[in-house]
This record gives C-alpha cells, structure tokens and sequence, in this order.
C-alpha cells in the first residue's frame, strides 16, 4: 500500500497516455457498439474549455462515462473494472456503484477487466480504497451516461428531456406506452455532448437500487464451475513454462551451477540465468537460474536435478532468534520521538505506579492459495504480460523502467487474483516471466511453487515493542510510552532505510486514540535483512496487538472490566488530530476534514459488539472475553472474542462477535465476509505464523511449516453488526484483520490469568498453550 | 509413452513424462485449469478431484499409475449433490477469491454424496485437508449444511 511514495522510477514515465485523446466527438461507432473513447487527465485540458464537459476532473478521477461503461445494442451493459478482483468482490461493488446511477438492469450487466493504464487514475488495488477512491467518480460517470441516454430519447420523440424517464435499462415517456431500451438509445446517446458535472443529476440515497445491498456476486457463478481466469491459467500459442531456482538469501547470487542433469529431464529445453538485483530490492528478480520445460512439473523436476553453489551475499548473518533479542534491546532504549503529549517520560518516572509490557510479532508470510505467476509473450519490442497483480498499471511502469522501453509497448492484463493481501501489489515475478521470455523468445509462464512463496517473499516484518505506563491511585492511566522497532517498508525501495517511516507508524502507533494526559510515541532503529513488504492491515498487525493487550493490562492492573476501561481511555467523543502533537500523519492518504478520527464512532463499535456479546454474562469455567477496538482504512471496528481453553491448554472458538463502522457500505453481504475473512487470516497469523531466518534463509518450506488455520479450527459462531451510516466510505478488506491478535489474547487473559505478549500463540505444530 | 483416462466420462489420450502427477496432467496437457495448484504436498487440496467418488489429492498421483478409475474434475462434478452444492454455494456467495473453492466444492459434494445429513464433526473431518485463505470456513460450513438440507 502507499505504494507511490517507494515506487522504483521507470525509465520512461508511466504518465504518458498513448491513447490519442478523443474530444467528446471521438465517441466511435464500431459494429453497432457504442465504443469507448478516451480522455485523459492532464491532456484534454484544452478541449475541456471547447466541450466545457468532460467530466476528467471529478474527485477520484476521470468520470468521463465512456471511459466506464458500453452498451451493445443488445442491450448488454459493460462496466470496466479499473481494480483487481481478489475474492473483495470489486467487481460486484464497482457493477453496482455505476450500474445504479445508470439504472441499469443488473441482469445486463457484464465486467470488463481493465488494462493497466493511467488512463483509470489509481489503479492500486491495496488500502481498502477501491471503493473509497472510486464511489463518486463511478456514480458521476454511471448518472452522466443516464442523462445522455435519457437526452437521446427525447431528441428521437421530440419531447423535452424532463417527460424522460430512464429505468431499468429502459427510457420511458410520461403519459405514453413508448419506451426505448439502452440498448437501442447507445448509439445517438454517444453522439450527444457529455454533461458537466453541475449539470449531472446523482440519485439521493433513497433511489438507491442497489448501493447498500446484499447483491451477489459477479464472480461466483464462474467459480464454482471451475472457471474463471486466475494467474496460474494463463495460456498462450507456443508457450512454455518456468520455475526459477532463487538464491536463498536475498542478494545472494549464483557461484557455480551444472545443469546439465536438468537438462536431460525430459521436457526441460534450457536454463536462463538471471540478473542478480542491486540494492534496494525494489521488484526486481532474486536472481537465480531459470529451468523452461514443456510444461511445469518437467520444469519442477528439472530444477530439483540443478546443482548450484551460492554466494550467500550480505545477509547471510540474519537469524531471527539473535535478531529478536536485539530488536527487544532496542526497544528499551529511547528512540526518536513521532507524537508527544504532556511529559510522559517525566509522569512515568515519578509515578508510585508504572506498568510495562514487551510484545513480539514475527515475520509473516501472505501466502495467498495461488502462489505468485506471471505469464510475458515479446512481440519485437513489444510486451504483454497477463498476471494476478494488483495494481496492473505500476507493473506496467516497473517492466519499462526494468527493460528501459516506453510503457506505450506494453500491455497488463490483471487476471483474477487467487488471493494477494498484498504480494501480488509486489511485481518482481512478472518482471521475472518478462526477462525468461525475452531470452527463449517465446512466451512464458513463470509459477511459483509453494516452497518460492514462502521463502522468497516480501515479509510483514518481525517487530518488538515496548510500552510503559504511570497509573494514578485509582488506576487511570496518567502516561503512555509506546516505543516500535521493526524493519521499514521503507528499506525495500531504498537504501539506508533503518527506522519506520511516518506512514507506517500512522497504522495505529502514532494515532492512539486514548486521552491520557501524557503520550509519547518512538520508534528505534531496525536493519532489514529480507524484502519487508505489507500485509493485509500492515503495521496494524503489530501496534494494534499491542496497543489493545496493553489497555487490557493496565485494566488488569487498575481492578477494572477491560471494555470499560477501554472506553475510559478513549474518552470522550471528540476529533483527534495526531499532527497537532508532532505527528507527521498522513491518514491513509484521506484529509481529516473529510475522514476524521471520531472517538465517538470509535466507542459505538465498542459498545455496540460489547451488547452483541452479552459482554459481563457469566461464562463457564474456562472460557474468556476478549475486546479489542481500533480505527484503521478510516474505518472502526470492534472485535470480541469467546475462547474455550480446556485444562489440557486445547483452545477453541465459540464465538466471535463485530461490529464495523465503514461509512456508507456498497455491498452488505460481501461486507460481513470481508469482515469474518478479515478476522479468522488475523486468527491464523496469531495462533499459527511465524517466518524464521536461518543464515539469511527463510526455514519454512510449505504448509507443514507455514501453518494456516482449518476449518475444524475455525470459530463456531460468528457474528456482524455493520452500523448504518451516511459517511464517506470507507475500507473493508482490512479492518478486521488487526482486531483478531489482541481480542484473542485478551480472551486467553479472561480465561486462564495467562497473557500472551509473543505471537504465534501456538505456532507451526502446537496445540495446547502452555498453561505453566 | 501415451496413457489413456477415463476423465468425466470421456477416454482420453496423454503424453506425459512417466510419474507426472495428475494435477499437472490437467492443467498443462488437457488445459482443463478448473483444478489448481496449491502446495504440490497434498496439504492444501486446491488440487482436489475425485476418483470414483472419493475426493483425493491430484498433486499425489501419477497419471500413469490410474488405469480405468473414473476421473472427475470440477469441469465435470455432476448429479444431484454437486448441484446442491453449487446451487448453495451461488446463494450465499460461499466463495471469496474462490483459488481453493474447486477443491472445496469437490470435497462437499463427495461428502453430502455419502452423507445426507453431516455434523459439523463430519464436516469438519472431511473438509480439513481444505485450506482457504480468504478463511471462508463458516460461509463453507453453512453451504454444506443448506446443500444437504436441498436434498433431504
């Protein structure tokens, strides 16, 4: 996420449109299609004055309704979907965001995947922010495309557009039979000039069809049938298939290597060596030696029959359990000061009453259930790549800075995505299938086989934190110390980078949203070793776990109901604006006008799934209670948590209750999944994950390994609230997942007297929590 | 050396290397993708498919070691348990990303097959060689029990 900011500079800069911009007369008429025409942001300037209508400068975007939506004469409806669909639904939410203001059908309506290009705007399919960055643009291009189907009915019946109805696909006329569909309108309606945006009329919320409906999904019908085009399907005329033997540590490089018992697997046609990358690690290849086969298990075994040397490379003294300790030991030395409030430091030396807790997270791996493929065809200079990435379009600028061309001569086609959370925003394998393909000169199809996925990825970073607090006699909390200290994101895209940087601590570190008098926020310093990259909810992953387990502790200290201390420490509903204390605090990329830090719809989540819960009930013996509540995507969400732990330490999930705030929600059922998906990935990773290095190369080879949660283990009851509301939208594939750690740590409290401060809880082969 | 499948219900004639396992068979000789690759250990069972009904890892098989056993692949799960699971699993978009679902979809449909009427132990047992990611569990659980319900 946040991508932009570490973005490698492509030779060539990705901004440059190779679309010849088409002024609203550039609607074409191809085959009876109501064909897009194109405008561009920055380029058509000129010709905005002239049409004085192009809708290229709506928040979010261009608007320009052509640039969204085709309708064929059978009246079927094409939306483009500019976003990767990863099992978030956009598809779904994207259809229904343009299909209701242009009232179409929801039967005619059929999703486009689109290129990546910039013609789209952000096409960045990470930071929850599909929806927030598109709702309104989408519904001004959907509502535009009705005003001039709408417009054309008139002009053929010769009435004024205000005895115009559009409905349903169709436009009717007021005390009349006629009625024309969309279908047959397209054509003249392309014709007609695009409104401005004064002069595009939005639906209220009321005429809403269907925005903030369970509407099912456009990609399950597909799915079931086995079809539907992941990553991994890709298929091509003459194409071949690779799987690349990368060095073990990251800039490690091949010493020596004989293939040639590789070569002599049948199948198997050649090795191709590739370039060792040079710091930062950016999206470029590991390196390594490339085995193309005839299809991919001759590839596999080929690659089993390589013998290669290493040079391990300048990380080959990374192992994490030294490594730990001296994150642990950073975190008890000052570090450098982010936000601060009052004199904690001072408050917390002079307190009769202090508390302090230390909290580690391990590196986690994102290991979505297809692993990573690209599949590259070269056509002279010319280069398509079809691959399950998330942001098609920063891929495309990434092969032309890799290959020094113009992005003009390549084309990204974004298949479906087999999962991502994150890896697939990260394109080094399409730049690898890009660099196989130039040298066999054919097309390849890169797979990544499971033991690459987790040894060779970009990591959630190990962490350690520290946390002190003062307690006044009563047990309020007088002076908060957090102090984080893991690897940056930072020092995946440049080199030096030794410390978190602003927007990593604004994911629940800098933006505490606790009232008391004194707070200080610091984080240390922390080489990386491996590619560090973001997962689902990121560094909320580890400051929330912390933040949510210590306000839990200093309960416990204070004698008090965890859920009402909670709400104690949040306070009064009010704004908070971290940057008012020192913070530089970039609030996931949203002004605070528009998406402010609400306490008070913070303490409603809380409060609301505290009543779901049936928070304070008497439990049996040995089940616990676990509340945790945080703001992340500008969204709020609270969690509870019931734990069963049996006297042998076996744990189990009775139930888990939600409540999320997420604004204005497009699609409630897919909501509710994103919300119980979001949590139990945050339950697995907590119960379950832990990445370890040993002389710089990761330990874990496959699922034995890496363990994920299944579904005898899964929560036996789970429950959602989503909170109506008429707010901004905000994200959802995120939110939850941060909750899962705290409020299932806070539970094991409730249940045994045990707290948990070290993740994983059970790790790769446990099963029982160590209860001594 | 070609080796002839029974794959729902056609025969069919391969030409891959001596132990090539099934899965790869599937998808890179017959181009039929609806299987998919998940770990190559049998720990995931993206790569589910059935032999005479009874859902196994086609990651673990060697193409050339089947014979005559009958093959289904989610191209081809049907009768009236598949279609219950289908039809459960359109109605409450059981899915997410949907990568696992063709190994999850034919790990329930062998189950309600030879169980009217699963527990959630049942459940449990024969779906925890299953991973899903997305963590779709609970939306699985419920669209195996509204299946069975279907057919009851």
């Amino acid at each position: 996420m946040f991508l932009k900011q570490f973005s490698p500079t492509p030779a060539v800069s990705p901004t440059i449109d190779p679309v010849s911009p088409l002024s609203r007369r550039g609607f074409m008429k191809t085959s009876g299609v109501f064909v897009l025409a194109v405008s561009l942001v920055g380029r058509m300037k000129a010709q905005d004055k002239v049409a004085g209508s192009a809708l290229t400068d709506v928040a979010g975007g261009d608007a320009t309704p052509s640039l969204w939506i085709s309708i064929d004469p059978d009246g079927t409806v094409k939306i483009t979907c500019h976003r990767s669909e990863m099992g978030q639904q956009t598809w779904t939410a994207i259809g229904q965001i343009v299909a209701d203001e242009l009232d179409a059908d929801w039967k005619d309506v059929k999703i486009v995947q689109a290129l990546g290009h910039p013609k789209y705007g952000d096409q960045n399919t990470d930071g929850s922010r599909s929806v927030r960055y598109n709702f309104h643009r989408l519904r001004v291009a959907g509502a535009a495309m009705r005003s001039m189907l709408t417009s054309a009915a008139a002009l053929k019946w010769g009435v004024s557009v205000d005895d115009c109805q559009a409905e349903l696909g169709y436009v009717t006329r007021t005390n009349s039979r006629a009625r024309l569909s969309y279908g047959e309108l397209a054509q003249a309606a392309g014709r007609l000039e695009v409104p401005a945006e004064a002069d595009v009329q939005l639906k209220s919320r009321d005429q809403w069809r269907y925005i903030g409906k369970p509407i099912p999904s456009l990609t399950v019908p597909l799915i079931v049938r086995g079809q539907g085009t992941f990553g991994i399907d890709v298929d091509r005329p003459n194409m071949v298939h690779a799987v690349v033997a990368r060095p073990p540590q990251v800039f490690g490089e091949v010493d020596t290597v004989d293939d040639s018992q590789a070569k002599a697997v049948k199948g198997v046609l050649q090795t191709v060596r590739l370039p060792k990358p040079v710091a930062p690690a950016l999206f470029q290849p590991l390196g390594g030696i490339a085995v193309v086969a005839t299809d991919t298990w001759a590839a596999i075994s080929g690659r089993k029959k390589l013998e290669i040397t290493w040079h391990k490379g300048p990380n080959a003294a990374y192992n994490s359990d030294t490594y730990r300790e001296q994150l642990e030991t950073t975190a008890r030395q000052p570090g450098k000061v982010e936000r601060n409030r009052g004199d904690a430091l001072e408050a917390i030396a002079n307190s009769d009453r202090t508390l302090s807790a230390e909290y580690y997270v391990p590196n986690l791996s994102h290991s979505p259930m297809e692993p990573v493929v690209a599949t590259a065809e070269w056509n002279g200079d010319q280069l398509e790549v079809w691959a399950c990435v998330q942001d098609p379009q920063s891929t495309r600028g990434v092969l032309a800075g890799f290959f020094g061309i113009s992005p003009d001569n390549i084309k990204v086609n974004a298949t479906w995505l087999g999962g991502a959370f994150g890896r697939k925003s990260k394109p080094d394998f399409a730049v690898e299938a890009a660099f196989i393909s130039r040298e066999v000169g054919r097309p390849v199809k890169v797979t990544w086989t499971r033991e690459d996925d987790l040894q060779h990825g970009y990591y959630h970073a190990v962490s350690a934190q520290r946390f002190e607090a003062a307690l006044a006699k009563n047990g309020d909390c007088t002076a908060l110390l957090n102090r984080v200290v893991y690897p940056s994101i930072g020092s995946t895209f440049a080199t030096g980078v030794n410390m978190a940087v602003n927007w990593e601590l604004a994911l629940g570190a800098t933006d505490i949203p606790f009232n008391t008098p004194n707070l200080r926020t610091e984080v240390g310093e922390a080489e990386a070793h491996v590619r560090i990259g973001w997962l689902r909810s990121v560094t909320n992953i580890q400051h929330v776990f912390a933040v949510q387990s210590f306000a839990a502790e200093m309960a416990h200290a204070a004698g008090r109901d965890p859920k009402d201390y909670l709400l104690e420490m949040i306070g009064a509903s009010r704004l908070i604006d971290p940057k008012t204390e020192g913070a530089d605090y970039p609030n996931y990329d949203a002004s605070l006008v528009d998406y402010p830090i609400d306490t008070g719809r913070l303490s409603h989540v809380a409060e609301t799934v505290a009543k779901m819960a049936d928070w304070g009930r008497k439990l049996p013996k040995g089940n616990g209670l676990g509340i945790a509540v945080h703001r992340s995507f500008v969204s709020y969400v609270a969690t509870v948590i019931e734990v069963k732990v049996s006297p042998d330490g076996s744990l189990s999930i009775p139930g888990i209750w939600l409540a999320v705030d997420a604004g204005t929600v497009v699609n409630t059922r897919h909501a509710v999944a994103q919300m119980e998906g979001g949590t139990i990935f945050g339950l697995s990773n907590a119960l379950y994950g832990e990445i370890t290095a040993k002389d710089g190369a990761i330990e874990q080879a496959n699922f034995p390994d890496w363990r994920l949660l299944r579904m005898s283990e899964a929560p036996e009851a789970f429950e959602v609230k989503i909170i109506g509301s008429t707010a901004r939208a905000g994200g959802l594939g995120e939110p939850a997942t941060p909750l899962a750690a705290p409020a299932l740590a806070n539970a094991i409290f409730a249940a045994t007297g045990k707290r948990i401060r070290s993740l994983p809880i059970l790790g790769p082969t446990g099963s029982t929590l160590n209860l001594s | 050396m070609a080796t002839t499948l029974k794959i729902n219900g056609k025969k069919i004639s391969v030409d891959a290397a001596e132990g090539t396992p099934l899965l790869w068979v599937l998808r890179d000789h017959l181009k039929m993708t609806g299987t998919k690759f998940g770990c190559g250990v049998g720990q995931c069972g993206a790569c589910t498919v059935h032999l005479d009904g009874n859902p196994v890892r086609s990651c673990q098989l060697p193409h050339d070691r089947l014979g005559e056993v009958a093959i289904t692949t989610i191209e081809g799960n049907e009768g009236k348990a598949a279609t219950a699971i289908r039809e459960a699993w359109i109605a409450a978009d059981v899915p997410q990303c949907g990568y696992c679902q063709s190994g999850q979809i034919m790990s329930a449909t062998a189950l309600i097959a030879q169980n009217a009427s699963p527990s959630d132990e049942d459940i449990d047992a024969a779906m925890n060689g299953n991973l899903c990611r997305c963590a779709t569990y609970l939306s699985i659980r419920r669209g195996i029990k509204d299946a069975a319900k279907s057919l009851a």
